[in-house]
């Protein structure tokens, strides 16, 4: 996306403050236990906990030591009252009571407190009680409802959002969604308008207007105008595919976790990893994060070429020059320096990568799975990919979305996919198959039964002509994911025949090299042209519905050219949305 | 007018809002004070930043490991614990200020009561008796904002379907799961399930939560839970016994697999380590085992046995053979692995031999079920020398094709030999500019360009 960022667009809203917000909160919590204690962090919650707090402020409020929460025994060189706080964002909550018993075997006696994050459940303290705990631990909540990733980019950093709700059907993050709508209304809104598709959409929105009417409103400077609420599983084919923009690279093959990445040895040059922030902060992070990966060399070789230049002044400069410049210009030379050659290295590590696994053919077999073409070819190629236990993600990244843009597999292909893939990577993954199916992630096309039925009745009374169009209907209701005739009916799918000039995006198809729109931005554009749903009943139908569009009472006008910020439950890619459909680990 | 009261009384309301209050104007006019310390630049170019939190539990559980694991473990000095004072458990701290306030109103409304009526004790007690009574709707909604509650008061059936559907409409997973808890210890079973068959959203959440405290068990995680067993004789066990399971007939058939293959798996391990140690077999001796087989994919053992076994009768265990026909291994699945294998082993032979069929003359022909150009693909990603290389290349059906691979790996003969074939002069005198003089090839193209009668 090269940024043309219009003049007329709005300032950002400050988000930082919703960091500070949670971290008073922590302190505050840490204030209500009086004296030294050490603290117990999930590992989860580290990497989102080091965005809010660094070790200096937790040691300013009386924490001893900081461990990571492992479920054995404790090992603390503290005395023995010392007081325990566990700060759990509820994964493996259950495992806690193990620990205090342990502690209790061994005669001895501590003081323990579980702070849950971002909320403590009945489930939770339910089973303090049948354990014969409840009372030895105290339970209190942190609040941590939003942590701001960057500057336009907000997460609830709950990545079992996705499996509570559209696998096990477990509603318990609903209120939260709502709760963090409502700590995000109070602090920015009012908004003006708020648009939504999806049943948990609908349910958090609802949750939200219940906490706003048992709370007090104030009136406020509007920050943030329009909201548009969507489920993870109207779109499920744009986190499956192969991300080609470099951010997104980066994320397949590093992983990017809470907005930062771990290069290896190999991309940094020297013998270890390092740790590395990647937000809009690094200016040349910021430039590259967007673009396609083919044009990203191009770039990073001239920004080099430019450092050069900077540095080559030094020649010919006198001694009053020279310190100017060492001065003034050095660091920020040296700063540039060290993330361009970061950054080239990544880039250099991905290609190697990408070459080694036959990236084009990959890609191209994806394209034609979304554009519906050859599909034989792909099945085979997927086959292949299996047979010769290539990652297993990737298979099943491919099966799934052969899967969706495909209307589920024909009864044949499915077993024999399905017996060659518990082949190649273990017949555990029966599990994996059955939540995938679940999930309607990847299906066998059901015999259209009712279909039939209705066909032959149908055809009985009608003449050839009107049953024709009568089962093209029929057909686009019995079916659950719609690709194909979604796609025609928003364009999400450019034609191929027509050469796509990756440096001059036409449209949101560049992040797919020109393949495929991302099915929740085309949405987003065509409710906020229409100003609502109207004219896309039939799009909201093949989607399962539940759309909805509330304007607030405050109204603006729509005449500036938007900014999007992102608020997330879980930055997601394929290969962590797969990952938590996994139930192959003891 | 009295609930609104409660609200306000509910200290953890109280304290939410004045938190929020307070954080929300402090950090207001915090906001231009500059107070940047630890803000996100932290993260310094030198591997873990210092002072993060990452780096503080990795230094705690270093300095652990240096004080040789704190053994104090062993029989610390036995402490007469101090007994928590009762009210520092979760709510019971804010119920405690809670009934005192709710105590509070009831006394305040009462008394506004007996200004106008003169009330008697006794229907101060039924009054009391009628502020915990609250409606499902109400309960929910005081659950969902954590303040004092009670489920007692649901008995009847009746009661406590009102009570779930309220909890299932206000969409809150967290309550649902709280009043199904409530229900499983005051329901039978039976009759809990036979009213959850038509609940969905709140039988999934019960499915969910039975899961989650390990107690009750779907098909398929019960037969998940051998992963849970390490040793393997007993893994196999575990297996055998899942066989009895109701599994729909295509899971069935795979964990029936599953047995097998580790059955398989354990006799074939026993053998081969004992054959290993003793140094009998030279395969061991030349490519020691780098991992045992045990719980390894089908197609692994399959390779695994195409790489030691190679060439066993078709009655072992180990031999592929047998194991392509116990587990129904495709023509093409079984290709490849067994490619990889031999090729991998460089026993070309073998790997010619995969390809071989003799028709009914005696005529050999080479015929693969997956495109040559594939198999030129993965063995030269095993290695394989040139001369093995263009047999295979030739093969390729498709002449473009063909000579795009034969440029990329180097097969000169096999260029050569099209071009000529093609009868195209032109591309061979180019090609003649790319090879070296010297060479064999250069002599080979000359040769054949001079050969007039070809032209």
């Amino acid at each position: 996306m090269a940024h043309s960022v219009r003049r007329d667009a709005p300032e950002l809203p400050d988000f930082s403050l919703l960091k500070r917000l949670a971290r008073d909160q922590l302190i505050y919590l840490l204030e209500q236990l009086p004296g030294r204690k050490d603290l117990f962090i999930e590992a989860d919650l580290m990497s989102p906990l080091d965005r809010i707090a660094n070790v200096t402020t937790l040691k300013q409020h009386d924490v001893d030591k900081l461990y990571k929460v492992e479920h054995k025994p404790i090992v603390s060189t503290s005395d023995q009252t010392v007081r325990g706080c566990f700060l759990y964002p509820l994964t493996n909550w259950f495992l806690f009571p193990d620990v205090v018993n342990a502690d209790k075997a061994f005669g001895r006696f501590r003081r323990y407190k579980i702070i849950f994050s971002p909320q403590k459940f009945y489930a939770c303290e339910n089973l303090l009680e049948e354990q014969g705990i409840f009372g030895d631990v105290t339970t209190d909540e942190w609040s941590f409802y939003l942590l701001p990733l960057d500057d336009d980019i907000i997460s609830l950093e709950l990545p079992e959002f996705f499996r509570d709700y559209f696998l096990e059907g477990d509603q318990r993050w609903v209120r939260t969604a709502g709760s963090a709508l409502h700590l995000l209304h109070s602090v920015y809104g009012p908004f003006s308008k708020v648009y939504g598709i999806g049943r948990c959409s609908k349910m958090a929105y609802e949750s939200w207007r219940e906490q706003v009417e048992e709370g007090e409103q104030r009136a406020r400077q509007a920050e943030i105008g329009n909201v548009f609420l969507i489920d993870r599983d109207v779109d499920l084919v744009t986190p499956l595919c192969s991300q080609v923009v470099y951010e997104g690279l980066v994320d397949d093959i590093f992983r990017i976790k809470c907005g930062c990445v771990e290069f290896c040895p190999d991309v940094t040059s020297s013998d270890k990893s390092i740790k590395v922030m990647l937000n809009s902060q690094d200016k040349v992070f910021n430039e590259i994060r967007n673009e396609h990966f083919s044009q990203v060399f191009g770039f990073l070789s001239q920004k080099a070429r430019n450092l050069q230049t900077a540095y080559d002044k030094r020649s010919g400069m006198d001694i009053k020059q020279m310190k100017t410049f060492v001065s003034e210009e050095l660091k920020g030379l040296k700063q540039e320096h060290r993330l361009l050659s970061l950054h080239i290295g990544a880039s250099e590590s991905m290609m190697k990568k990408k070459t080694k696994q036959d990236f084009q053919e990959l890609l191209k077999t994806e394209h034609s799975l979304l554009e519906g073409f050859e599909i034989r070819e792909c099945i085979s190629y997927i086959e292949e990919h299996i047979n010769r236990q290539v990652s297993m993600v990737e298979s099943m990244r491919l099966l799934c979305l052969l899967s969706l843009t495909e209307n589920g597999l024909l009864p044949k292909d499915y077993r024999s996919l399905k017996n060659q893939f518990l082949q190649s990577y273990g017949i555990e993954h029966l599990l994996t198959f059955s939540n995938l199916k679940q999930l309607g992630l990847l299906v066998e096309q059901q015999p259209g039964e009712t279909l039939t039925v209705m066909e032959s009745r149908v055809g009985k009374l009608v003449n050839d002509k009107t049953a024709g169009k009568l089962t093209d209907a029929f057909s686009s209701l019995a079916k659950k994911s719609n690709f194909r005739a979604l796609g025609r009916r928003l364009n999400l799918v450019p034609k191929s025949d027509e050469e796509y000039d990756l440096r001059v995006p036409r449209d949101m198809a560049y992040i797919f090299s020109g393949a495929y729109i991302p099915l929740s931005c085309k949405l987003i554009e065509q409710v906020l042209e229409r100003d609502g749903w109207t004219g896309l009943e039939e799009v909201t139908r093949m989607l399962n519905g539940h759309e909805f569009a509330v304007t607030g009472k405050t109204r603006k006008g729509n005449t500036q050219s938007l900014k999007f910020i992102v608020v997330t439950t879980a930055i997601t890619n394929s290969a962590r949305l797969l990952e938590s459909m996994l139930d192959n680990h003891a | 007018m009295w609930r609104e009261h409660k609200h306000v009384f509910s200290i953890s309301n109280v304290f939410k809002l004045k938190e929020s209050k307070r954080a929300v104007n402090s950090i207001r006019s915090l906001v231009e004070e500059e107070d940047e310390e630890d803000d996100v630049e932290k993260v310094s170019w030198s591997g873990e930043p210092v002072g993060s939190i990452s780096w503080s539990v990795k230094e705690t559980e270093s300095s652990i490991r240096s004080t040789g694991e704190v053994r104090d473990q062993s029989f610390p000095k036995i402490h007469t614990a101090p007994s928590l004072p009762k009210n520092s458990s979760g709510y019971s701290l804010s119920s405690l200020f809670k009934e005192h306030s709710e105590k509070l109103l009831t006394s305040l409304i009462l008394y506004l009561l007996d200004c106008r009526w003169s009330v008697h004790d006794d229907v101060i007690l039924l009054w009391q008796d009628y502020v915990s009574d609250w409606t499902p709707e109400e309960t929910v909604k005081r659950m969902q904002q954590g303040k004092v509650y009670s489920l007692e008061k649901f008995r009847s059936l009746q009661d406590k379907l009102l009570l779930l559907d309220e909890a299932v409409n206000a969409h809150d997973g967290n309550v649902i799961t709280a009043v199904l808890i409530y229900l499983k210890k005051s329901l039978s079973k039976e009759i809990l399930f036979r009213e959850l068959i038509t609940r969905e959203i709140a039988l999934r959440h019960y499915i969910h939560y039975l899961k989650e405290i390990g107690e009750q068990k779907l098909l398929l995680m019960q037969y998940r839970d051998h992963l849970n067993v390490r040793d393997e004789n007993k893994r196999r066990d575990f297996l055998k016994n899942c066989l009895s399971f109701p599994f729909s007939p295509d899971d069935a058939t795979h964990v029936q697999d599953h047995y097998t293959l580790l059955e398989r798996q354990i006799i074939i391990e026993a053998n081969d380590k004992q054959v290993e140690s003793s140094g009998q077999a030279d395969i061991f001796k030349k490519y020691p085992r780098k991992a045992s087989i045990l719980n390894m994919p089908i197609i692994t053992t399959l390779y695994y046995s195409c790489f030691y076994h190679y060439g066993e009768s078709d009655g072992t265990f180990s031999s592929p053979a047998n194991i392509r026909k116990t587990f129904r291994i495709s023509d093409k699945q079984f290709l490849l692995t067994c490619l990889g294998a031999r090729a991998k082993l460089k026993a070309w032979f073998d790997v010619d031999a995969l390809f071989t069929t003799k028709n009914w003359l005696g005529y050999t022909k080479k015929r693969s079920p997956i495109g040559f150009h594939r198999i030129v693909d993965i063995l030269q990603k095993n290695n394989a020398p040139v001369q093995v290389l263009q047999d295979y290349v030739n093969l390729v059906e498709d002449v473009e094709q063909k000579i795009s691979l034969a440029q990329k790996y180097k097969c000169h003969d096999v260029i050569i030999n099209t071009y000529r074939d093609l009868k195209d002069r032109q591309q061979l005198i180019v090609y003649r500019g790319k090879v070296e003089r010297s060479s064999s090839e250069y002599r080979k193209i000359e040769e054949i360009l001079s050969n007039s009668v070809r032209w």
